[in-house]
């Protein structure tokens, strides 16, 4: 069972609590009758199910209800971030990043835990 | 019955003996007895049949990776368990066992012939054999086989112990209490770690407890390991879980433990459960997880009496038990001398050692020479006598050359056989950890691993006590390290440590024809090695494949004794070496777990919520029979004295259309859509326009996805300028809520709009019928109730017997109706009041199937069961639902889609059967020419069909492409006792003016 961190509870939490809801940055267009038929078959149906780093919507379900957006790696199933709805796609090195002050954070929180 | 216990050796209670049974027959063991030490205590060796050939089998190992000893265990009071390894189940007072797969006793097993028949079920036998004549195949050859093949029958009757389930976080979690185990565990406990320290034996110890002799920092093996628990026993930090086995290891340091608690007890606790899942998170883990002995492969190895060396040590050492009077040894190994020296120490003759080595460390001849055993270094076996139990071996001479000499028969009670050790590295493949060759051990290793987890130990090929605490100590530190706490490794110094260097091959070398040797790889399967040349020889190259053909590793001990031997003769037999064949791939479970286990407290009234309305009670006493609608339990009709489901039915119907009937609608979804931009919300999300509407009135709202198609349906009523009240159906209540939300939060979040669930804070109850306002007209204040005034389709607010209500005009049934919505608390207070008052008017409750009836003679769908997610609204026969002049709502860029326009689309029809008496199957299919050949071109089918009182025939939905067209068309049904012939005709079958609705 994964655990995944709620950008908004700024907790990681139990895969349980969350649902996945798909890829993400697929904005709906503003005005879908300006689309042509095949423009909008492009919106609804096509997806990019990429081998390794997936941009990806996961609902934090059974905690805040808030949708998120994560980055998580499809071949290893590892996150390498969250990040909240409406933020942009981020680049390869904020992921880089990100995942490093992660993996220093939960390190330094278990060194707080410290009796 | 002879003992085979002797004096002073093992660690069982000899003054706790207890008495327990084997297929009828008493015996005594002792307090620490497994089955299988117990029965070995007392002569028995044969226990069961093989899988395939019901050959006799006896003990082989003397732990969880047994493949042999499985046996039907009682532990009384209809707890039954088949498939039980002796080798694991501990003896206690009164337990009942009995062997399986044999009839009509496990020495003169009638299935034993399956032996004599070998040849037809060599490898892919299921493919090839039986494959002909095919007529045979249901009535003679599967059921035969099914039957003569197999383990044990599982039991008729409900479990009936409970299971428990906990999660549990720590810092590290050692897996295996081992010599590597204990001494991480003791590291990591002493950094102030909390630790969680688990082995699936009765007691910590591992390889220790069959070492008694080795002395370690100074102290005697046992006395060490008295010091160690009693050390971890001290450390509050610390939990320690015997009989606990770590069966999975999953993502982000997972894992999960089933821990047994009460099948070693004689009298279980009144409440305990029978086992325990611990659902561990743990920041670091440690595998000690230690190494299994390997068989050899050679003809006969499978006979009652052989046995892993290092097994019959553990029975001697630990057990106190001599396996045998007169024991061959046949090894590759040093390992299984040690067994032979402990064993001639304890007084057993030792005939021989055969090493297949061509040469051997000279201390071990030396030690050999002394005890007078006979040495035969170089030989191999080539065979074994014996029909219940080994009584002779076969030995020949092997020159350098790799030429076989003549045979030598050797008379023995046990032969004890080792082919070297693996290093149980399952959990670590769980993590889909990668694995290297190591070509000098003959053994793969862990490699890059993808957790944060370390391996130590035998586990990881560092054979031997010293290295596994030093490698142990050095893990748990290092573990504990990075979860953040520090400490210092201690040192250990062990003396009296055995030997550990061996070799690795295919099967023994043998003088016979090998196409007939039947030497075994995976014993509990029946696999045999030249199944596996012969999968070879037919084309299988994969591993996987190989695997899968011959069912090599497939049994229930996953492989443990046979991979690696499977894997060396598939190597040998495909000519290339084993790291280029590959390994498969170890799954969780680590070893067979209960059902039970993985149920937990979710069986039962647990196993699902069954969500209950306020109403609920008064259903149940008022006789209603139920029907689950999603999660919700529902009344479905209220039968009286002698009424089936049919007659109730039509009473309700009748009852409603002539005066009135009640009915509990709480379970509708309901949300409550507030805020400056509801409205704007609302024409966005809905097909329909929603700005002109009137607050006070209500409107019928249709929901697509992004698709087109049909989600959900409801009324919606608009209370105020900024408020809406949204139904939603009942199971599509959460769906619609989150995809609001979706919506709100990610495309749309600049609208100032708020979205709460409010399905189970309002009771709704539906009164239906002519006389439905002159119940409630004296009974409600602040409302005027006349049709000018709050006509069909009118929403307020007010009070019914002074509680607050938002009172609904609407009709699902076609007659004047009003949905009376209360917060729930007072759901049945008021329905009882109403119920009380209403009997001047003959009220009826009625349940789902008479609303759905009545419904469907007025034309209205069921989103769900009308509809497929493949119907739009005009499929549908609701275009009218859809404003027209909107410029975008969900799913309306897709309604222009070229396929939604398509002339021949399924649409949704009325569908009037000849034969009036005809009530067609739901899900029936539809053809326009019943005499068209088989398979006939089905143009749709019939989703909605009933019989309906009020007409005194059956009335019927389906979607049939391009059904609208068809109007007063013939259609065929063609069923199981006839071809039905119906008519296609509109949907609304009662009352098409409205009438009855303004009334």
């Amino acid at each position: 069972m994964l655990l995944i961190r709620c950008p908004y509870c700024e907790a990681e939490r139990p895969e349980v609590e969350f649902t996945y809801a798909g890829e993400a940055h697929i904005a709906r267009p503003a005005d879908p009758s300006a689309l042509s038929d095949d423009e909008w078959r492009d919106f609804l149906f096509i997806r990019t199910n990429p081998r390794g780093r997936h941009f990806e919507r996961w609902r934090h379900m059974h905690g805040c209800g808030r949708f998120f957006n994560a980055v998580r790696d499809t071949v290893t199933d590892k996150f390498a971030m969250t990040y909240k709805a409406g933020t942009p796609r981020p680049g390869d090195e904020e992921i880089a990043l990100a995942s490093a002050s992660a993996a220093a954070d939960s390190a330094a929180s278990v060194k707080d835990a410290r009796p | 019955m002879s003992n085979f216990r002797i004096a002073g050796k093992g660690r069982v209670n000899r003054s706790r003996q207890l008495r327990f049974s084997f297929d009828g027959v008493d015996y005594t063991g002792c307090e620490g007895d497994t089955l299988a030490s117990a029965l070995l205590a007392n002569g028995v060796h044969l226990v069961g049949r093989s899988f395939k050939y019901h050959r006799p089998r006896g003990i082989l190992t003397a732990g969880s990776e047994e493949p042999n000893a499985l046996v039907g265990s009682n532990r009384g009071n209809g707890r039954f368990e088949p498939n039980t390894r002796a080798t694991v189940l501990e003896v206690f007072e009164g337990l009942k066992t009995e062997s399986q797969n044999r009839w009509p006793s496990l020495t003169r097993d009638i299935g034993a012939v399956n032996d004599a028949l070998y040849v037809l079920f060599s490898a892919g036998f299921y493919y090839k054999t039986f494959m002909w004549p095919k007529s045979f195949w249901d009535k003679v050859y599967e059921p035969v086989i099914r039957n003569a093949a197999g383990l044990g029958k599982a039991p008729t009757a409900p479990d009936p112990d409970t299971y428990a389930s906990r999660f549990a976080h720590c810092d590290v979690l050692v897996v295996g209490g081992g010599a590597a185990g204990l001494a991480a565990a003791l590291e990591a406990g002493r950094s102030g770690a909390s630790v969680i320290l688990c082995d699936e034996q009765s007691e910590l110890g591992g390889s220790l407890l069959s070492e008694p002799t080795a002395e370690i920092n100074g102290q005697l093996a046992w006395d060490w390991l008295e010091d160690a628990n009693a050390a971890l026993a001290a450390m509050p930090n610390v939990t320690v879980l015997p009989r606990t086995t770590a069966i999975g290891y999953y993502h982000q340091n997972f894992v999960g433990l089933c821990q047994r608690l009460t099948d070693h007890l004689r009298i279980v606790p009144d409440g305990a459960p029978r086992e325990r899942m611990w659902k561990v998170r743990a920041k670091q883990v440690v595998l000690a997880q230690g190494a299994i002995e390997k068989p050899l492969v050679f003809a006969g190895n499978d006979r009652p009496g052989v046995m892993l060396a290092g097994a019959a040590r553990t029975y001697l050492n630990r057990y106190g038990v001599k396996v045998g009077n007169r024991a061959v040894v046949v090894t590759s190994h040093d390992s299984a001398w040690h067994a032979a020296f402990d064993l001639a120490k304890a007084g057993v003759e030792v005939t021989a050692i055969v090493d297949v080595r061509g040469t051997v460390p000279t201390q071990l001849v030396t030690a050999a020479d002394a005890l007078r055993i006979r040495t035969l270094i170089g030989w191999t076996v080539t065979g074994t006598k014996g029909r219940l139990r080994v009584s002779s071996v076969r030995v020949n001479p092997v020159t350098a050359g790799g030429k076989v000499g003549g045979a030598e028969t050797i008379a023995c009670d046990a032969l004890l056989m080792s082919g070297g050790w693996t290093p149980s590295i399952h959990l670590f493949s769980h993590t889909q950890g990668s694995l290297t060759w190591n070509e000098d051990g003959q053994m793969f290793l862990p490699g890059r691993g993808k957790e944060e987890c370390r391996l130590a130990g035998a586990g990881k090929g560092r054979f031997g006590l010293k290295a596994a605490f030093e490698d142990g100590a050095a893990a748990g530190a290092a573990a504990a390290a990075d979860a953040g706490f520090s400490t210092q490794p201690a040192t250990y110094h062990v003396e009296g440590e055995p030997s550990f260097t061996g070799v690795t091959g295919r099967e023994l070398p043998t003088d016979l024809d090998p196409g007939h040797a039947k030497a075994f790889v995976d014993f509990q399967n029946d696999v045999m090695a030249k199944d596996i040349r012969l999968a070879v020889r037919e084309g299988f190259k994969s591993i996987e494949h190989i695997k899968r053909y011959t069912t090599n590793g497939m049994a229930t001990d996953q492989g443990k004794l046979s991979n690696i031997n499977g894997l060396a003769v598939a190597s040998d037999a495909l000519k290339r070496p084993i790291p280029a064949v590959g390994l498969t791939t170890f799954r969780p479970p680590y070893t067979p777990t209960s059902f039970g286990t993985f149920a937990g407290y979710n069986k039962g009234a647990l196993f699902e919520v069954t969500r209950k309305t306020p109403i609920d009670g008064w259903a149940e006493e008022n006789g209603a029979a139920f029907e689950p609608v999603s999660l919700w339990r529902r009344a479905w009709y209220f039968p009286q004295v002698g009424e089936d489901m049919h007659a109730a039915v039509a009473r309700e119907c009748k009852a409603v259309r002539a005066s009135l009937g009640i009915f509990d609608a709480s379970t509708l979804g309901k949300i409550e859509i507030v805020g400056p931009d509801a409205a704007e919300f609302m024409n966005r999300m809905y097909t329909n326009a929603w700005t002109k509407l009137a607050p006070g009135r209500c409107r019928y709202g249709l929901l697509l996805g992004e698709d087109g198609f049909i989600r959900d349906d409801g009324v919606i009523g608009r209370l105020a300028q900024d408020r809406f009240h949204v139904t939603t159906t009942t199971g599509g209540a959460a769906r619609v809520l989150t995809m609001m939300e979706d919506y709100l939060q990610t495309e749309w979040p600049d609208l100032k709009v708020w979205l709460t669930s409010t399905t189970e804070q309002w009771s709704v109850i539906a009164l239906q019928g002519p006389n439905a306002r002159k119940l409630i007209e004296p009974f409600v204040e602040g409302i005027d109730l006349s049709d000018g005034a709050f006509p069909h389709m009118a929403v307020a607010t007010g009070k019914i017997f002074g509680v607050p209500t938002r009172l609904f005009r609407v009709s699902f049934t076609g007659e004047l109706g009003f949905e009376i919505n209360v917060p729930a608390r007072y759901g049945r207070a008021v329905w009882e009041k109403l119920f009380e008052a209403g009997q001047r008017f003959g009220i009826t409750p009625y349940g789902t199937e008479t609303m759905h009836v009545l419904r469907a003679e007025k034309g209205y769908i069921i989103v769900g069961q009308d509809t497929d997610g493949t119907l739009t609204p005009d499929d549908a026969g609701l275009a009218w639902a859809v404003g027209k002049t909107k410029p975008d709502f969900v799913g309306k860029r897709s309604l222009s889609r070229p396929d939604m326009l398509a002339a021949n689309r399924k649409q949704l029809v009325g569908l009037l059967t000849s034969d009036p008496k005809t009530v067609l199957e739901e899900g029936a299919q539809i053809v326009l020419d019943p005499n068209q050949p088989v398979p006939m071109d089905m143009v749709g089918h019939v989703t909605s069909s009933y019989w309906s009182a009020e007409l005194g025939r059956s009335i019927a939905f389906a979607v049939i492409q391009g059904g609208r067209s068809l109007q007063g068309k013939t259609v065929h049904v063609p069923m199981p006792d006839k071809v039905h012939a119906a008519t296609i005709t509109g949907m609304v079958f009662v009352d098409p003016e409205n009438t009855r609705l303004s009334a």
